[in-house]
C-alpha cells in the first residue's frame, strides 16, 4: 500500500481560477483569522462584563450571569453555529431575517459565525476573569472600601487590573482555541482554513498534501501567537504573583 | 415567535432520533473516554518519564494534538484510516472504513491529548516522597505507579476527567462533517427531509443543555463529596 505524494499540487492553479491552491489556503487562513480576531474582541468584552458580575454582590445579576454561562457552556458549539444560521433568522422580524438571509457570500456565514464564536468563548473568558477576580487577596476589597472607595470604584482601580494582568495567560490559549473553534464555520458554509483544505482534497484528489498543508499553517500560526503572548505576559506581568485561572481545566 | 411551530415533526422522528442518533453519540462518547483516559494516562506516564526521548515523542504528539482544529483531525483520521488498515493488512487498496470506527478512532486519539494533560496534573499532584517510598520499599516502576500514584492521581482528577469528558460528548457532534449519523447528524436529516430546521435544531440544542447540564450538576456535586479535606 502506497501512497503517491505529489508536492507540486500546493503551486498548481485551483479550480476558481483565482491563484494556486497555495494562495487558496492562505486566503482561508486569512479569514480563519478576520473570524477569530472579530469575535475574540466581542467575546473579551463580553466575557469581561459577565465574569465580573458574577463576583459582584448584585444578586439577580450573579444569577443572570450564571444563566448566561450555563446556557452557551452546555450546547455544543456546531448546534450554536446552526442555531445562529439557520434558526435566529427565522425568529426575527420577517425583513430583517430576510435580511441576513439575503447577505452576499461570504458575509452570510461571516457574521453568523462570529456571534456564535463570540459568544461561545465569551462564557470561557468570563470563567477565566471570574477566576481570576477570586484569586485575590480579599483584603484588595476591604482596603478599597476603607478607603471609602464605592464598589464600582474598587472595581474600576483595584481589582480588575490585578485581575486583567493576572489570567493572561489563561486568555492566551481562550485565543488559541478561537483560532481553531473557526473551523467548526465551515459547517455554515464560510470557506475558512479547514474549509479550503477540504475543498482542495475534493477539487485535486490530493488528500493528504492539502490537510498537511492546513496542519502545517495552523501549527505556525499558534507558534506565532505562542511567541507574541509571551512577550506580552511578560512586559504586563504583576511582580510578586504568579498566574492564576481556573486551575486545571478541561477544554477543547 | 412560534406561530407555525410544528412540534409534531419531533414527536414522529423521536425513535429515529433517540434509536439511532443518540445511541450512536453515547457509544461514541463511551468508548472514546475509555480509550482515550487509558492511552492519555499512558502518554501523561511517557511525557514524565526521565527518557528524553520517550518523553519528546509524547509532548510532540499531545501538542500536535492539541494545535490542530477537531474539524481538521476528524477529516485526517477519516481519509487516513483506510491507508492504515491497507497497510495492516497488506492489502493493495485503502479499505473500507465505516463511519463510526473512523469517529471511533478519531475521538480517542485526539481526546487522549487532553486527558494526557489532566493525568499528568494529577500524576504532579502526588507528593514526590510517595514515589521514593514506593522505591525504598523495594516496589519497581510499574508497582509504584499502579499501587501507589495513579489511584491516588485518578482520585484527585476524576471530576476535571469527567467534565472533561462532558465537552468530549459535546464535542462528538462534530461527526457531522464525515456525514455520520450522531443525535445531530440524525436530527439534521430528518430536518432536511421534512424542511423543518428551526423545531429540529432548536430540539436538539435542548436535548444537549439538558443532558450536559445536568451531568455537570453531578460533577460539581461528585466533586464536593471526595474532595479531599487538607
Amino acid at each position: 500500500m502506497k501512497y503517491n505524494w505529489h508536492w507540486q499540487v500546493l503551486l498548481e492553479t485551483e479550480p476558481g481560477g483565482t491563484g494556486t491552491y497555495l494562495h487558496y489556503l492562505l486566503v482561508g487562513l486569512g479569514w480563519t483569522l478576520a473570524t477569530a480576531l472579530a469575535a475574540w474582541v466581542i467575546a473579551l468584552a463580553l466575557g469581561a462584563l459577565v465574569g465580573t458580575v458574577r463576583t459582584t454582590t448584585a444578586r439577580w445579576a450573579v444569577r443572570l450571569g450564571n444563566l448566561y454561562v450555563e446556557i452557551f457552556r452546555n450546547v455544543p458549539l456546531i448546534v450554536q453555529m446552526f442555531l445562529w444560521f439557520f434558526v435566529v433568522p427565522e425568529l426575527l422580524p420577517e425583513a430583517l431575517g430576510d435580511w441576513i438571509k439575503q447577505m452576499p457570500p461570504p458575509w452570510g456565514s461571516y457574521v453568523p459565525a462570529v456571534l456564535c464564536l463570540a459568544i461561545f468563548t465569551s462564557v470561557r473568558v468570563a470563567e477565566q476573569v471570574r477566576a481570576g477576580i477570586n484569586s485575590l487577596p480579599r483584603g484588595q476589597r476591604m482596603a478599597g472600601t476603607a478607603m471609602g472607595l464605592t464598589q464600582a470604584q474598587t472595581y474600576r482601580h483595584v481589582i480588575l487590573p490585578q485581575a486583567f494582568r493576572i489570567i493572561l495567560p489563561p486568555l492566551t490559549s481562550e485565543f488559541m482555541n478561537i483560532i481553531k473553534n473557526s473551523s467548526v464555520a465551515l459547517t455554515i458554509g464560510l470557506l475558512e482554513l479547514t474549509g479550503r483544505a477540504r475543498a482542495m482534497q475534493e477539487f485535486s484528489f490530493h488528500v493528504f498534501e492539502a490537510f498537511t498543508a492546513a496542519t502545517v499553517i495552523y501549527l505556525l500560526t499558534n507558534l506565532v501567537v505562542v511567541l507574541a503572548m509571551r512577550a506580552l505576559e511578560k512586559s504586563v506581568r504583576v511582580p510578586g504573583l504568579i498566574a492564576a485561572g481556573a486551575g486545571p481545566q478541561a477544554g477543547h | 415567535m412560534f406561530a407555525g411551530y410544528d412540534f409534531d415533526v419531533i414527536q414522529r422522528s423521536l425513535p429515529y432520533l433517540f434509536k439511532e442518533g443518540m445511541v450512536f453519540t453515547l457509544t461514541l462518547t463511551a468508548i472514546a473516554a475509555s480509550g482515550g483516559i487509558v492511552f492519555g494516562t499512558l502518554l501523561a506516564m511517557m511525557r514524565l518519564s526521565a527518557l528524553k526521548p520517550v518523553s519528546m515523542l509524547a509532548g510532540g504528539y499531545v501538542n500536535l494534538m492539541r494545535s490542530v482544529p477537531l474539524v481538521l483531525v476528524i477529516f485526517w483520521f477519516f481519509f487516513l484510516v483506510p491507508y492504515i488498515g491497507a497497510w495492516l493488512i497488506g492489502a493493495r487498496e485503502p479499505v473500507r472504513v465505516g463511519a463510526f470506527l473512523s469517529a471511533a478512532i478519531t475521538f480517542t486519539m485526539f481526546e487522549a491529548a487532553y486527558y494526557c494533560e489532566i493525568m499528568r496534573a494529577g500524576i504532579q499532584s502526588i507528593a514526590r516522597g510517595q514515589v521514593w517510598s514506593g522505591y525504598a520499599l523495594g516496589l519497581n516502576y510499574w508497582q509504584t505507579m499502579g499501587q501507589i500514584v495513579l489511584p491516588q492521581a485518578f482520585r484527585n482528577m476524576v471530576p476535571v476527567l469527567l467534565t472533561q469528558t462532558i465537552i468530549l460528548f459535546q464535542d462528538t457532534s462534530l461527526v457531522y462533517v464525515i456525514s455520520a449519523t450522531d443525535f445531530l447528524g440524525a436530527a439534521s436529516k430528518v430536518a432536511n427531509r421534512d424542511y423543518r430546521l428551526v423545531e429540529m435544531y432548536t430540539f436538539v440544542a435542548v436535548v444537549y443543555f439538558i443532558v450536559s447540564y445536568s451531568l455537570s450538576l453531578l460533577v460539581k456535586r461528585l466533586q464536593d463529596r471526595i474532595a479531599i479535606v487538607r
